[in-house]
């Protein structure tokens, strides 16, 4: 009986055939909406520290060693992938890659070092800023410094007509 | 010369001892996920062993707390010679999220050295896999440091000196440092 049971046991398992991935010589998908770890653009980022200031675990760090650069640094030791600081990038400068095979020897490895350029007032020294709050909604969102004049990149080239919406309101006023 | 090492001292199997000194379980079911047949390590002679005396590796999880130091430093300290440490996920590589409560010390290497990390919350079992075949030789490491560095700064104030002037046409040549 028992010797039955044992071949019935063997059958099940020839037929289920093997289960086993051949994952390190071979390499394995990911889901689509994995957050692995993230990698920083440094020609997107602005350098806002917007990042820092929401990580979690508070593993990026913004250094300021002079008026014009700014550095941040990712160290990734601690970072859980909550991919906070991706949500959070105005500029999409960060994105969370589909990297896992993270496994090192020294922890400096994961690392990320950013050097930013940040273009400051002539007159204050401090950052950039858009003269009007009305400007800064039509803005980019980034600075562009031209060879001729430091100017800014607008969203859109349409405008509405002038004085149209305080037309309508006088109107209404009146009535 | 850590790989020569490795691979003549271990060049059959490693015993992996699995301790956990205050971490939420979460690296240990994925440390338990891998030795299940879907990423079956015994094939590369890696086995848990239940004491710290028969394991040529520990495998940490979880930060290293105030209550779970010593117990942690005692079986590093009862593992025979040859050993290695990895510090799996997160909370022992770097601290955790939770890494300035009162509670806890910090990474696992502020109690024990560290040989190899494997970052995550938690890692995915093909990351641990992948963490001890790097350990072991079989394939290299993936991860460098990475440092960016916006070198073009085309802004001629900045750099007055780079300014060159032929008439009314004024070249201006990148430069390369800040």
């Amino acid at each position: 009986m028992s010797v039955m049971s044992k071949l019935k046991e063997t059958l099940i398992c020839l037929g289920a055939g093997r289960a086993t991935l051949p994952y390190p010589f071979k390499a394995e998908p990911v889901p689509p909406n994995f957050r692995g770890r993230p990698i920083f653009d440094s020609t997107k980022c602005i350098g806002c520290a917007g990042c820092a200031n929401n990580c979690p675990a508070r593993e990026i760090l913004v250094f300021d060693p002079c008026q014009e650069v700014r550095i941040v640094k990712y160290l990734g030791r601690r970072c859980t992938y909550c991919g906070r600081c991706a949500d959070l990038c105005p500029e999409k400068a960060i994105t969370m890659s589909h990297e896992f095979e993270n496994g090192t020897n020294a922890i400096t490895d994961i690392s990320q070092t950013l050097d930013i350029f940040m273009s400051t007032c002539q007159r204050c020294g401090r950052c950039f800023k858009g003269a009007e709050l009305m400007d800064e909604l039509k803005m980019k969102g980034y600075r562009f410094d031209d060879l001729q004049n430091d100017r800014w990149i607008f969203r859109s080239q349409a405008y509405l007509e002038g004085d149209q919406v305080t037309d309508d309101i006088k109107i209404e006023l009146e009535g | 010369m850590l790989k020569n090492l490795c691979q003549k001292m271990f060049g059959r199997s490693l015993w992996v001892y699995h301790a956990n000194s205050g971490g939420c379980n979460g690296c240990d079911i994925e440390v338990l996920n891998v030795l299940t047949p879907y990423y079956d390590v015994e094939r590369f002679g890696i086995k848990l062993v239940g004491s710290p005396r028969h394991a040529d590796v520990i495998l940490c999880q979880g930060p290293a707390m105030r209550s779970t130091a010593k117990a942690l430093k005692r079986a590093y300290e009862a593992m025979p010679s040859p050993k290695l440490v990895f510090a799996i996920g997160s909370c022992a590589c770097g601290g955790g999220v939770w890494f300035d409560s009162y509670s806890v010390i910090g990474p696992v290497e502020k109690v024990i050295p560290v040989n190899y990390y494997i970052p995550g919350c938690p890692p995915r079992p093909e990351a641990i896999v992948y963490g001890v075949a790097v350990a072991v030789g079989l394939v290299d490491k993936k991860t460098a440091p990475v440092k960016f560095k916006q070198l073009e700064y085309p802004v001629p104030k900045y750099h007055p000196s780079e300014l060159k002037g032929e008439g009314d046409l004024v070249i201006y040549e990148k430069t390369e440092h800040i």
